[in-house]
């Protein structure tokens, strides 16, 4: 689980180009990170690079936040 | 030295390091060329500024291809740049989304059609009617990106297959317009690519994986295969080649079936 959150803050900065450090867990990637739609369609795709797994268009929207990613991961690699 | 030590190429349509076009600049860059970008809408112009940079380059200009006006600014303002132009790159290309999912004939609309063509077609015969003063006496390449819907049909791809066809046989009349003036037009017919506009496509995971089970070589293509195409289709060292569509495809196109492996 750490693991996983760890790896998903790491995509995360490198997408949106921001400090790992400013990467926590609640952060909004539009809100907090100044992603923009883009940049949340790119991090998406990343993190399914980095998974090894397909991210539905329809569950890819409901992804906004560092904790869905990882929530998101967790009960997807687990499958 | 590079194969394009010296050529001043413009490149359109990257918006992503995923992009077709970033593949293609990086190859443009590393054979030596000076390169220079478009975007489409202001809020993309930092995105493009900041890979500009990765190319050491500093010229990026608004262009809107369904705007007349901002087509000839396009070239106004980078022939206050570079005297010439030795390259143009069409990576452009959009339609509706909901034009892009389900039955061809379901989701056809004479808007969704007009508007693929305006922007996928027309655009490149545009840009080069305007570019063409700055390209006269430098053996110029133009070079676009197509896709095998423009021949085939296939799931999905609908009316952008139509726009592609169009594009294509547009590169054959551009070809023997400029040919006269020592200018070539090609197209690449590239494989298909997770790029940010291929994740519009419904079901885009699935088909690269269709397509490479499919592809004599078994996999799919990358953009820096693509880019590696462009860069030579680009330089003097494709001298004799014009009107042509030249696929980076990993053999799917060539291939009926692959026996059953496993």
């Amino acid at each position: 689980m750490e693991n996983i959150e760890a790896r998903v803050k790491k995509i995360v900065a490198e997408q949106l180009g921001v400090n790992e450090a400013e990467v926590k867990i609640e952060s909004s990637f539009v809100d907090d990170l100044g992603a923009d739609s883009l940049d949340t369609v790119e991090l998406v795709m990343a993190l399914e690079e980095e998974f090894e797994c397909e991210i539905p268009d329809e569950d890819a929207e409901k992804i906004t936040t560092v904790q869905q990613a990882v929530d998101y991961v967790t009960a997807h690699l687990n499958k | 030295m590079g194969f394009l030590q010296g050529k001043k190429i413009l490149i359109t349509g990257m918006i992503s390091n995923r992009s077709i076009a970033y593949g293609i600049a990086q190859a443009c860059h590393r054979e030596g060329a000076e390169l220079a970008f478009t975007y489409v809408v202001d809020k993309l112009e930092t995105r493009v500024r900041d890979m500009a940079a990765d190319f050491g380059s500093k010229l990026v200009f608004r262009c809107d291809v369904q705007n007349d006006d901002e087509i000839n600014a396009l070239f106004a303002d980078l022939g206050k740049e570079w005297e010439g132009l030795d390259g143009l790159v069409h990576a452009i290309a959009f339609a509706p989304r909901e034009a892009l999912e389900g039955d061809f004939l379901d989701a056809l609309s004479r808007e969704a059609f007009q508007t693929a063509h305006d922007v996928s077609a027309y655009s490149f015969p545009a840009l080069a009617k305007a570019a063409r003063p700055m390209m006269q006496g430098r053996k110029a390449s133009l070079l676009t990106l197509s896709y095998l819907g423009a021949v085939r049909a296939m799931p999905n791809y609908n009316v952008m297959g139509l726009a592609k066809a169009s594009l294509e046989a547009s590169v054959r009349f551009m070809a023997a317009s400029l040919g006269k003036e020592g200018i070539r037009v090609n197209g690449i017919s590239a494989g298909p690519i997770k790029t940010l506009a291929a994740a519009g496509i419904s079901g885009f995971s699935k088909l690269l994986s269709a397509a490479a089970d499919q592809a004599c070589l078994r996999r799919n293509v990358t953009t820096e295969e693509v880019g590696n195409t462009a860069a030579f289709l680009l330089s003097d060292l494709s001298s004799g080649i014009t009107g042509e569509i030249t696929y980076v495809d990993a053999g799917f196109s060539i291939n009926a079936m692959n026996a059953a492996e496993n």
